[in-house]
């Protein structure tokens, strides 16, 4: 289990987190909302330890993130998978040696490497790219291959950093179902952070408005669906105005 | 921690050593054929000739074979460390490799500076080496020198320290270089202006580093 408790994070004299508390359950995808520069990533981000709160505390499985050591840190980072935003696939290498370079410091052998390479792009059905660089792929292939790069270590948790922000309507649509099938097929425990709302409602099994650095809202996909909160309404509905 | 970085150092010392030899071997051609010209300049009718010999293979030996090379590959080295480590912090590839449970650090910067410490030592050996036989060359074609002269001055003069000090010198500055370039590269905030911010600072840093060192041992060791 995740949990956010009273998280504040400032940069500079920017307060991007106030008081951002929430439980993310094991399980299931949760799906944080919220609008553009509203802290989102900065919410992912301390879960991975890239980010350390001014105040408050991030717990992943009963550890205090932050008050972890490398070697702790690292064995945790170990157990989660990041896509982020733009893949921030390493360009240098080939798709395959993205997802092994994951792999390599897990004292698998060669065989076990070389499986689990295969058996991620197959999973994201990107078997045949193994040889291309990032630079040949499309937007939509390169999220592919970020999430393949992620489920390679086997996490227990995933993080979806705007995983269709960028993409065609189908595209971002195969992304959704991938989502969906990694989180059946591998049982791990989801959190997307978006502000696409189709893929919000299709992916999600809870969903949270982070709205002026703190959870606005949070409930069922039908709850957020039925809400009457003037804020969350205008958001899930994109008007321009609250009324 | 070398089961990480084991691997990358030989790619590191092709890119960052070998790639510049080039540039080093150009740099000593004329700067030999610079100090011929000037010792002669400089010596005429008051010092015998041959010190022309001496004076090149000293001061490129000692002074210019280290420092010129070390401020070219301040450029070439340092500007190159931090515009892909910069390039790679800005496309979050840093985090993405921090989110991986790899260690920044031992996997990017690691081989880089073992590797600068290790070739800048060679590079400026075959930059020296080059640079006297420029002098030699020179003094030979251009001014009334013979061969034997030349090597008289080189030889009357030559302690094997002159060697060492300069070799010393230049691993010093690989490792500032790789070290300049690696901090402000994993620092660069702000895309591609940032990485471009920080690619000057890392050769500024480096040049300003080769210029301290070189005090610094010129006081300790001289």
């Amino acid at each position: 289990m995740i949990r956010f408790s009273s998280v504040e994070k400032r940069f500079g004299s920017k307060t991007v987190l106030d008081g951002f508390s929430l439980d993310i359950p094991d399980g299931r995808t949760t799906v944080l909302l919220g609008y553009s520069g509203s802290g989102k990533s900065v919410m992912l981000k301390h879960i991975v330890g890239l980010l350390d709160p001014d105040e408050g505390t991030v717990e992943v499985d009963d550890q205090i993130v932050h008050e972890l050591d490398r070697d702790a840190l690292a064995t945790l980072r170990g157990t989660i998978g990041y896509v982020f935003q733009f893949a921030a696939l390493f360009d240098s290498m080939t798709v395959a040696e993205n997802i092994r370079l994951a792999l390599e410091n897990r004292r698998l052998d060669e065989d076990a490497i070389v499986a689990r390479v295969d058996e991620s792009l197959q999973l994201v059905d990107l078997s045949d790219a193994g040889d291309r660089y990032p630079a040949e792929l499309s937007g939509g292939m390169k999220k592919r291959v970020g999430i393949a790069r992620a489920i390679a270590l086997r996490p227990r948790y995933i993080l979806y950093d705007e995983p269709t922000t960028g993409l065609d309507p189908v595209t971002a649509a195969i992304m959704d179902e991938l989502m969906v099938r990694t989180k059946r097929e591998l049982g791990v425990t989801g959190v997307v952070v978006t502000h696409d709302m189709r893929s919000a409602f299709t992916v999600g099994d809870r969903i949270a408005m982070l709205y002026q650095g703190r959870v606005r809202q949070v409930g069922s996909v039908e709850e957020i669906k039925a809400t009457d909160d003037p804020v969350v309404r205008q958001f899930i509905e994109g008007r321009a105005t609250l009324t | 921690m070398p089961r990480v970085w084991g691997p990358l150092l030989i790619t590191q010392m092709r890119r960052l050593g070998v790639d510049s030899i080039p540039i080093s071997l150009f740099l000593a051609v004329f700067t030999g054929i610079v100090l011929a010209l000037l010792a002669s300049n400089i010596f005429t009718g008051a010092v015998p000739l041959y010190f022309v010999g001496a004076l090149v293979a000293k001061t490129i030996m000692m002074e210019l074979g280290p420092v010129l090379t070390g401020m070219a590959l301040a450029g070439r080295v340092g500007a190159n460390i931090a515009a892909e480590l910069g390039t790679m912090k800005v496309t979050e590839q840093i985090d993405a490799l921090e989110t991986l449970a790899i260690d920044v650090h031992a996997y990017l910067v690691v081989p880089r500076v073992v590797a600068a410490t290790l070739m800048f030592p060679v590079v400026t050996a075959m930059a020296v080496a080059v640079g006297v036989v420029s002098g030699w060359i020179t003094a030979t074609s251009l001014l009334d020198l013979s061969t034997p002269e030349f090597f008289k001055g080189v030889r009357q003069f030559y302690h094997f320290k002159d060697v060492w000090f300069g070799l010393l010198k230049s691993a010093s500055f690989g490792c500032a270089i790789a070290i300049m370039g690696s901090l402000t590269g994993l620092r660069t905030q702000g895309g591609a202006e940032g990485v471009g911010r920080a690619t000057t600072r890392a050769v500024v840093l480096g040049c300003e580093a080769i210029l301290v060192l070189d005090a610094f041992w010129a006081l300790i060791l001289l």
